[in-house]
């Protein structure tokens, strides 16, 4: 866990609700992202973890409920408005979401050029730079469709890094993945954390990897914030619900 | 009642579908005036529409030409009117076969290629990852695909027209045995400016309805493989019936600006 106090209130969710084919997958989520801290958001599978993930970037307007970064209420702004927000907001998507038309220095490489960076040198330099961070030096001319899943989560970490943005949404970094990498991406958060000061969400189903890098953990429950607090919290809790979770219990008989 | 209700649901619909093009052009419009504009997109874009449509739009317009001049000749030779096919395969190919075929293929290769393109950005999060970037996926997807489109369409279509007129006059002069004088004499005789701004207006509106009907498709593709594939079909499907049928209505439109054989 890191040392770094949480101090200010930089995101604020109030009382979200999202339906998705007619069923309400968030159902008046609040929560809180103090600056600079890292939060793990826990919840079951098809929970609308990452549903919720995706408000705080404008990727979804809520049904109902406000969506605040640094006091912007971000769910009330166009696309074309929410530009400067997102981009300072690096996101991790959970499959990657690679463009597979570009290799991965170009996709690395993408919000440099698309922020008018235009000295190549630079460019190659801060892609080498980042793919080092997530241990995939040399790898720059190969195409996405040449990568494991977990090199393609490594890519995608890459490029949401590469601009050095002040919030970093990670969508299952380490599902997937070999506990050894898993490992070396907690340690890049916590890294990133201390360094930089960059505040993180990160949505896992890990537990290991959740106690190794949480501030505050929020556990999403039938689409409500159904626990929050620190992962010694969340380790000492004796409720039925989280209990089962933290301990991987489904009560099913073999 | 319930074919009222039936034909009110469909009428909705369309008129939704309408309006979510009309959307789709001002986000462009837009992109155009304020967004980034990407060159290295909208070349490699022009190579991909206007390049790589060659070989079809060539073998398309010349069979077109060629067969439309045997077949006017066989009619017209019966009454003595050999001559009449130059003008007539000229006037029609650059009044409505050429734009339309153009259209229909354009439509047939181009359009399934951006709409299956886009869609499986779609689905595997590729355009909520540049959405996720700060990138308007409309400035950077479509807009470059529409100057490309602007810029490709007026020149496959008076390829496709040049070509088609050409075939007719090597088969109406070395194969049927029509005079090559009076063939191209009453060819440019009766073809005018008229003929060949009708052509290309109708060649740019086709080309931007394969644009924004596709984009559209890819843009709202969804449920994996079978969503890209559904959103591929019925891009094509679509762009051809309404090129079909907006051809009718822009003959009779500018036919009042553009008169046939004044």
């Amino acid at each position: 866990m890191s040392s770094i106090a949480p101090n200010r209130e930089v995101i604020e969710v109030d009382n979200l609700v999202q339906t998705i084919g007619g069923q309400e997958i968030l159902r008046g989520f609040s929560l809180k992202v103090y600056a600079g801290e890292t939060l793990v958001l826990l919840g079951r599978s098809g929970g609308g973890k990452s549903v919720f993930l995706r408000h705080l970037i404008g990727l979804m307007q809520p049904v109902s409920g406000t969506v605040c970064v640094e006091g912007n209420p971000i769910s009330s702004l166009t696309e074309r408005e929410l530009a400067p927000v997102r981009r300072s907001v690096g996101m991790m998507f959970q499959n990657g979401a690679l463009f597979d038309s570009m290799t991965v220095a170009d996709n690395v490489a993408f919000p440099l050029r698309e922020r008018g960076e235009t000295d190549e040198e630079i460019i190659s330099a801060k892609v080498a730079h980042a793919l080092e961070m997530v241990d995939l030096h040399g790898q720059q001319t190969k195409m996405p469709v040449n990568l494991s899943g977990g090199m393609r989560k490594r890519v995608a970490l890459a490029r949401a890094l590469i601009n050095e943005p002040r919030y970093v949404l990670y969508d299952e970094p380490t599902a997937g993945l070999d506990p050894i990498v898993a490992d070396s991406i907690d340690v890049l958060i916590r890294r990133l954390q201390r360094k930089l000061g960059v505040t993180s969400i990160v949505v896992t189903h890990d537990m290991k990897s959740a106690f190794s890098i949480a501030d505050h953990v929020a556990f999403l429950h039938e689409g409500r914030c159904y626990f929050y607090g620190t992962p010694d919290q969340l380790r000492a809790s004796t409720d039925p619900i989280i209990r089962d979770f933290v301990d991987g219990r489904s009560h099913e008989e073999p | 009642m319930a074919l009222a209700r039936y034909l009110g649901a469909t009428v909705f619909s369309f008129a939704r579908y309408l309006g979510d093009l009309s959307l789709l052009m001002k986000e462009t419009v837009q992109g155009l005036m304020h967004g980034p504009l990407h060159w290295r997109l909208v070349v490699r874009q022009i190579y991909e529409i206007g390049f790589r449509s060659q070989l079809v739009i060539l073998i398309t317009g010349a069979f077109t030409g060629a067969v439309f001049a045997t077949q006017t000749y066989f009619q017209f030779s019966r009454l003595q009117m050999d001559a009449a096919v130059g003008p007539v395969v000229s006037i029609s190919m650059f009044r409505e076969l050429g734009p339309v075929l153009c259209g229909l293929m354009v439509a047939g290769r181009v359009g399934a290629s951006m709409s299956a393109e886009l869609g499986t950005m779609k689905v595997t999060e590729q355009i909520d990852a540049l959405r996720a970037l700060g990138v308007h996926p409309v400035d950077y997807l479509v807009v470059p695909r529409f100057i490309a489109m602007l810029v490709s369409m007026p020149l496959l279509v008076a390829e496709c027209i040049a070509i088609g007129i050409f075939a007719a006059y090597l088969l109406a002069t070395q194969v049927l045995g029509i005079s090559e004088a009076y063939y191209v004499y009453n060819m440019l005789h009766f073809t005018g400016g008229r003929d060949v701004a009708m052509g290309l207006i109708k060649g740019i509106v086709f080309g931007i309805v394969i644009v924004f009907v596709s984009c559209h498709q890819g843009l709202n593709a969804r449920e994996g493989a079978v969503g890209v594939g559904r959103a591929t079909t019925e891009a094509v499907v679509i762009g051809s019936l309404f090129i079909l049928v907006m051809n009718f209505f822009l003959t009779m439109t500018l036919n009042i600006f553009f008169p046939a054989g004044k």
